[in-house]
């Protein structure tokens, strides 16, 4: 009995969750569209997202494109196909791997950011002299933050699924000779319209995502230390599963576009 | 926004109330602060100081009452008009509550932000305020490298560069050591002789009170249980009000 209410009452509090969650991006929404236009902050957001993932993404990237190579070339190999690295590996990357991988590491990286930074923010009244200063605060912490997630997240992807590819290139080099010119060439070969536009148009949904979630974890951080701990750890997982959906739903939407 | 003309006034309070659910902290309290005094609110921890501040400027909203501001009922006014008569106001939060993010110099031109005038000539109103606080060596630093007391001092400053009427201080001397507190009580009173502002001023601090105040206001059980000097208070009979001054 006390079992099934506490079960209960978890199911009530995600989907209540869930609903405010809602009404945070619809009220993102309404203050993104009206001026006043916090461009600087914008800027310095971006700069600070991009220069704190860069290195991250780039070994994540590099490490993924030489990992994936070295599994799947035993079994080329053994069917003789090793000629299709280039574009299995660069079509697997670019479609799904890279964007979802890269967005999961963001999700770690910059979810939790956020979530710390205006729960802290949140607990020590910040939030609260910034609104007293005639600055509306969610204009200045939250729109700037999810605008900037949601720019520079494709830009990270993009940057990553290069890296990952210069990685696979790497070992095509040492282990089959292949150079490359050649690994490039077959790469833009193999890549079509119907591979890249998904991929590009997902990842600015995945940069919402990290941006939306974390901040909403953030500005509505609960008092104490405690809170702030709760708030960036509840980022990452709430992120993270929305990455999966958004995912999820991408594949289905851009299936019905662009038959595979 | 209409302008104040003639009223002595500056900010009134009628019949606030406010709860948490079941917890009813605010039920009915009353207070005018006239312009050029230093009102002192004294109540016990928990009793509601902070929320009935956090009404006065709109962050939080109450249940019932009346909040006037200069002549404004706040109730009635839109969120621009709001934000103009809030740079009337300086606040200086109970835990300081500076942008970490930002040096000290950075801290004070937020305020600014919103006010061209007084924008364009920020180099000389922050220099001219820090030194008015005596921290002018610390333009540069981050709030992470200032001590207790300094912090307090920068966020005293951040509250007064935008030379305003009213100033709330909550908490102006709590968690500093006695002589830094006397520092920051001989700060708030020379720039209220300054700048001639009116000052709602919350504290525990006995000293403080006897120092600072006009006037004073006891906050028990959510009403305005007495008020009168600190001398009148000091001298009563009232069981609840001798609890204060022991
Ligand atoms: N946002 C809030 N949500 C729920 N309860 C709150 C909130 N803010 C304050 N309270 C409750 O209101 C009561 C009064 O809190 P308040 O912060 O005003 O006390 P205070 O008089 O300022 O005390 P102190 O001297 O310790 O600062 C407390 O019981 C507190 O739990
Ligand atoms: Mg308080």
């Amino acid at each position: 009995m006390a079992i099934s209410l506490k079960i209960s009452q978890n199911i009530k509090s995600f989907f209540l969750e869930i609903g405010e969650l809602s009404f945070f991006a619809i009220r993102f929404f309404k203050e993104a569209f009206t001026k006043p236009f916090e461009f600087k902050e914008l800027l310095r957001q971006c700069y600070n997202m991009g220069n704190r993932s860069i290195l991250l993404v780039g070994v994540t990237g590099f490490i993924l494109g030489l990992v994936f190579t070295l599994q799947s070339r035993p079994t080329l190999l053994e069917f003789g196909a090793v000629a299709w690295m280039p574009s299995m590996v660069s079509i697997s990357i670019v479609r799904e791997i890279g964007p979802v991988i890269i967005a999961l590491i963001c999700a770690g990286k910059i979810s939790s950011g956020i979530g710390a930074e205006l729960g802290s923010m949140r607990v020590t009244e910040q939030i609260d002299a910034m609104e007293v200063s005639g600055t509306n605060p969610f204009k200045y912490l939250v729109v700037t933050r999810v605008v900037a997630a949601t720019l520079m997240l494709p830009l990270l992807i993009v940057f990553g699924d290069t890296i990952a590819l210069i990685g696979s290139a790497l070992i095509e080099y040492l282990k089959g000779e292949v150079s490359f010119l050649l690994y490039f060439n077959k790469v833009v070969k193999a890549l079509k319209f119907s591979d890249v536009l998904p991929a590009t148009a997902k990842s600015f949904f995945f940069g919402f995502a990290i941006g939306l979630v974390g901040s909403f974890k953030g500005y509505y951080c609960k008092k104490g230390t405690m809170g702030v701990g709760e708030a960036s750890n509840s980022a990452v997982v709430y992120a993270s599963m929305l990455l999966f959906i958004i995912d999820f739903i991408a594949v289905f939407v851009s299936d019905i576009f662009f038959e595979i | 926004m209409k302008k104040y003309n003639n009223i002595q006034s500056v900010l009134k309070i009628r019949e606030l109330r406010k709860s948490f659910g079941d917890n009813h902290v605010l039920n009915g309290f009353s207070l005018d602060l006239y312009e050029g005094e230093n009102l002192v609110i004294m109540g016990k921890s928990g009793s509601g100081k902070s929320v009935m501040i956090k009404c006065l400027v709109g962050l939080l909203f109450p249940d019932s009452g009346k909040i006037e501001i200069m002549g404004n009922d706040i109730a009635d006014l839109k969120q621009v008009d709001m934000n103009i008569l809030r740079m009337q106001i300086g606040f200086l939060f109970q835990g300081s509550a500076l942008y970490d993010s930002m040096t000290v110099r950075e801290n004070l031109e937020f305020p600014l932000r919103k006010h061209k005038e007084m924008y364009e000539k920020k180099d000389e109103l922050v220099v001219e305020t820090l030194e008015s606080v005596g921290l002018l060596s610390a333009i540069d630093l981050m709030p992470e490298e200032l001590s207790g007391g300094m912090k307090r001092r920068v966020a005293l400053a951040r509250a007064l560069i935008l030379k305003p009427k009213i100033i709330i201080y909550d908490e102006p001397t709590t968690g500093l050591d006695p002589i830094t507190a006397k520092e920051i009580i001989q700060l708030m009173r020379a720039i209220q002789e300054k700048y001639n502002t009116s000052s709602l001023i919350i504290t525990h601090d006995i000293d403080c009170a006897r120092v600072i105040s006009n006037r004073m206001i006891l906050l028990i059980d959510g009403v305005n249980y007495a008020e009168g000097t600190f001398n009148e208070l000091a001298n009563s009979t009232d069981k609840k009000i001798k609890a204060f001054f022991k």
